[in-house]
């Protein structure tokens, strides 16, 4: 199963999910409700790579990152 | 590329990367050193970095760097830095001034947006998420 983390502030651990691509992602996150606010503002890397498009395949060793608005220095 | 657990040691890095880069026939040397402020009744500043992506965002800017004969430094904070020490240095050099100057500064703003660090605010030995200050990444809200 493909992992998801939840980086920085988002403050929970990882789960592990079984799905095709990013929409099913989408689609499983819809109703809680404490990560609708997260998924607002955050950016999505698959396996490290920042991705735009919500179509993309998920295979079962990928990982998926969840990264919260950001502020180095 | 150089992560460090609480604050910077200025001195030692400022000299350690001095001393590399002196006798490599760059004409220019600029460091960007980052210190904490008293403000907003902190007693200092805290952070996660994401090391993966963090790589990756600097690798690409020392290419770019490479192309234009130059080279980039960085040093940055994990966990607490308390009030008045150095959580972030970066530094360019280059064979002359324009371009470590131009670099320089591309490099910090780009910094501030992209590399995947986020911020606190130590209150009361709390860590708050510096959010207001934060900036989103490029596609930001893609499984809203």
């Amino acid at each position: 199963m493909a992992k998801v983390e939840f980086l920085g502030p988002i403050n929970r651990e990882s789960i592990h999910v079984d799905i095709k691509n990013l929409n099913d992602l989408k689609e499983m996150f819809k109703h809680d409700n404490e990560l609708v606010e997260w998924l607002e503002i955050c950016a999505v890397a698959v396996n490290d790579t920042l991705v735009s498009s919500i179509d993309i395949k998920i295979g079962k060793s990928d990982k998926i990152s969840l990264l919260p608005p950001v502020c180095g220095g | 590329m150089e992560l460090h657990r609480g604050p910077l040691n200025v001195d030692e890095i400022t000299n350690r990367w001095y001393g590399k880069l002196k006798d490599k026939n760059y004409g220019a040397y600029i460091p960007f050193i980052g210190i904490v402020r008293d403000e907003n009744k902190i007693s200092g500043l805290s952070f996660d970095i994401y090391e993966p992506i963090l790589n990756s965002w600097f690798k690409a800017w020392q290419e770019k760097a490479k192309n234009k004969d130059s080279y980039l430094l960085m040093a940055h904070s994990i966990g607490d830095v308390p009030n008045h020490c150095s959580s972030y240095m970066s530094a360019v050099a280059s064979p002359h001034r324009v371009e470590a100057l131009k670099m320089i500064s591309s490099f910090v703003e780009d910094f501030k947006v992209s590399a995947p660090i986020w911020k606190y605010d130590l209150i009361n030995k709390e860590r708050v998420y510096a959010k207001k200050r934060s900036t989103a990444l490029k596609g930001a809200g893609l499984l809203k």
